[in-house]
């Protein structure tokens, strides 16, 4: 048995599309593996030991809670910064996701500071982009899945040129509904828009994080391959959810 | 411009559609009339809705909504003949639709949808204006909450002078909402003895409003409605002019409470179970008072309310009972989680989980549901719906064990093995969100055994 140490940034804050769905995803298939998932909150003023922590999870927040822990988090960049070098994974999503590039800059010309985890900055777009969404993603190469999902935001994300998008559009919206890539990907972090919650239907995913965490809980370069798990409910949703964005996933017209 | 039809001639028309609609049995047409006079003429709201003698009142609200005005419209009864979308139908078409079968009514009692709050505001320009409380739902459709909440502070500040707005002042939003309008009135809850021991999951506003601090919560009742004050002093619950006090909750079966308000108390006996169904009550009473019913027939008229359309029936088949409880969003499904641990947990549920437009087509949802009471004595869940996979999922990861599981999403399926599973003389319990709930009633109707619900009366 190990002990996998999960830093849950923000829960108070940042947790608007049940985020805490992906957390017991996390740890419910640690544990059908004998494995334990340590929880802890870091909220604002926390401080963080980089090392202390195998994955790191933000979730979305609405754009009040954002900007309430922006500064918070500028304060802990460092140490974040220093502890994905030294091999911790991390899963942000949505309003996590954009305050893991360099920042925000609103509709109005305000901007919200972010840390720079990922090569990606956003900018307020004039629509929201809502719904279903489905995209094909390659972690690991050769290695083809799907993620299926919702997407609910305004930002429109932009990749830096050469930056590794999470995968390819095939329904819905993406970063910014042009670009036909949605996500990003620096080594073990991952930056997303797909909530709903992302893990339970894509629980492919979820087992990346978990050997990726495992892999720095070990201090090794290479994930150990986990025990298989039946997941055919988790089939099943993904399925419906995949078909839902093929049939009336989000996008602009003309 | 286009020449504006005139009004007799439209409503004509549009009555006329319903009553093809109900005939040809494509729905109750209880929205289809007024999507017609929308689609002709907008502006004949306004004026239909001007002709009312008595004048409108509107009640707002994520939560509630359907049997908060239920229950005024009980209370009202007496006095006045109404016209009210009891259906449910509650944009601006199906308030459209209640105006035009208004026929002799004297006062209009409309429950708005939260988006469509601010036009009908201004059409309606109503008497009185009930605001029960802002819960995340349906986020792919309102936007976030903070979005909802000016839009309404927007509303509000240009009704008349002369509206009165009664809003709940556990609601730390609806507080801000009415803070800059004279003679509002606050009503809520004042009973620590029912409180919850803290803030649940999907508690949404606990922020101060003006300053961002943590409210500290000198009690939570539901989500995060409560009495609550910001530590930096910036802002807290004001004093309750109307509140229930001296709460007594009785399972799945009644609530009890006693009903304060500047012209006396009176003891409330609901036939409804629930905490969220005393603030229904409460919300109801104090708008009936603002439209002038008396203290007796406010608690007299509370005590006669059965239940609205959909949201708490029980319903008999054939030696069992159906118990349907409507879940829609995070705060209202785990008041129905609270109610039916209360009153015994069930070891049979059917939960139908749909992603129409109605129902949120976001699912992620249920996943701030707090389902884990009713996990231990849970023998078999029964996941339908459209999304079932998904719901399966979330009983799943919260600790049911799979085999406790089964998969039916046709709703006819999961509904025929749920009484299987129910011995002689139980209660089967169905939790569907609201377009499993209309199939369903639709279901129970093509068997003969609930009538559709066009054909009742509230």
């Amino acid at each position: 048995m190990t002990a996998i140490r999960v830093g849950h940034l923000y829960p108070d804050y940042l947790n608007i599309y049940a985020d805490r769905g992906n957390i017991a995803v996390l740890t419910q298939r640690a544990a059908w593996r004998g494995h334990e998932l340590q929880v802890s909150a870091l909220g604002m003023g926390d401080a963080i030991a980089p090392g202390e922590h195998d994955l790191y999870y933000v979730g979305g927040g609405q754009d009040r809670e954002q900007l309430l822990v922006a500064e918070d988090l500028v304060a802990k960049a460092e140490a974040l910064h220093e502890a994905v070098d030294r091999g911790a994974a991390a899963l942000a999503v949505c309003g996590g996701y954009q305050l893991f590039g360099r920042g925000y800059r609103g509709f109005h010309g305000e901007d919200m500071p972010g840390i720079g985890l990922l090569p990606l900055e956003t900018v307020a777009g004039d629509r929201r982009m809502i719904g279903d969404v489905l995209i094909a993603c390659e972690l690991e190469s050769g290695e083809r899945r799907t993620l299926a999902g919702f997407e609910n935001h305004v930002g429109r994300t932009h990749l830096d040129p050469g930056a590794e998008p999470l995968g390819r559009v095939l329904a819905g919206f993406g970063n910014d509904g042009e670009s036909g890539v949605e996500g990003c990907r620096a080594g073990r972090v991952i930056g997303t828009y797909l909530h709903g919650p992302l893990l339970p239907r894509n629980a492919w995913l979820a087992d990346w994080l978990l050997a990726q965490a495992l892999a720095h809980r070990v201090g090794s370069d290479e994930a150990p391959e986990l025990e298989p798990l039946p997941d055919e409910l988790e089939g099943q949703a993904h399925e419906v959810s995949a078909a839902r964005a093929r049939s009336r996933g989000g996008r602009f017209d003309g | 411009m286009r020449p504006r039809p005139p009004l007799a001639l439209e409503i004509a028309a549009a009555r006329g559609v319903a009553a093809l609609s109900r005939r040809l049995r494509v729905g109750g047409g209880t929205t289809i009339p007024g999507k017609l006079l929308a689609e002709l003429d907008r502006g004949a709201i306004d004026r239909l809705a001007a002709r009312l003698p008595a004048g409108t009142a509107v009640v707002s609200a994520t939560n509630g909504k359907t049997t908060t005005t239920a229950m005024a419209a009980e209370i009202l009864r007496p006095r006045h003949r109404l016209a009210h979308n009891r259906a449910g139908a509650n944009l601006v078409s199906g308030v459209a639709s209640a105006l035009l079968g208004a026929g002799d009514a004297d006062l209009g009692l409309f429950e708005v949808d939260e988006g469509a709050l601010p036009e009908l505001l201004r059409r309606l320009q109503p008497r009185a204006v009930c605001l029960g409380n802002l819960f995340r739902d349906q986020l792919d459709r309102y936007g976030e909450l903070e979005l909802v909440a000016e839009r309404w502070r927007a509303a509000v500040a240009e009704l008349p002078a002369a509206a009165r707005l009664v809003y709940n002042a556990d609601d730390p939003q609806l507080a801000a909402v009415a803070e800059a309008r004279v003679g509002s009135v606050a009503f809520g809850l004042d009973d620590p003895s029912v409180a919850r021991p803290s803030l649940q999951h999907a508690a949404d506003s606990k922020y101060c409003v003006h300053c961002g601090t943590p409210y500290l919560y000198a009690a939570a009742y539901v989500g995060h409605l409560g009495d609550y004050r910001c530590p930096r002093g910036d802002h807290e619950r004001p004093p309750l002019e109307v509140a229930a006090r001296a709460v007594s909750l009785h399972g799945l079966e009644r609530a009890a409470f006693r009903l304060d308000t500047p012209e006396g108390s009176r003891p409330v006996e609901l036939r409804l179970p629930g905490l969220y169904n005393v603030y229904n009550a409460v919300a109801a009473a104090a708008l009936a008072r603002a439209l002038g019913a008396k203290l007796d027939e406010i608690a007299s008229g509370l005590e006669r309310f059965s239940a609205a359309f959909g949201r708490f029936e029980r319903i008999d088949v054939g030696g069992k009972r159906i118990l349907l409880l409507l879940i829609k969003n995070p705060a209202g499904a785990n008041e129905a989680v609270r109610t039916l641990v209360d009153g015994g947990a069930p070891k049979v549920l059917v939960v139908a989980l749909n992603d129409e437009i109605a129902d949120g087509r976001d699912v992620s949802w249920i996943w701030d549901v707090d389902f884990e009471p009713l996990l231990p004595s849970l023998e078999t869940l029964v996941a339908g719906g459209g999304r079932a996979a998904e719901l399966a999922l979330r009983f799943r990861y919260g600790g049911l064990d799979q085999h406790a599981i089964e998969l039916e999403p046709d709703l006819g399926n999961a509904l025929d093995r749920g009484l299987e599973l129910t011995p002689d003389g139980g209660e089967l319990v169905l939790l569907p969100t609201y377009t499993a709930m209309l199939g369903l009633q639709r279901l129970l109707a093509s068997r003969g055994l609930a009538k559709p619900y066009w054909e009742r009366s509230a």
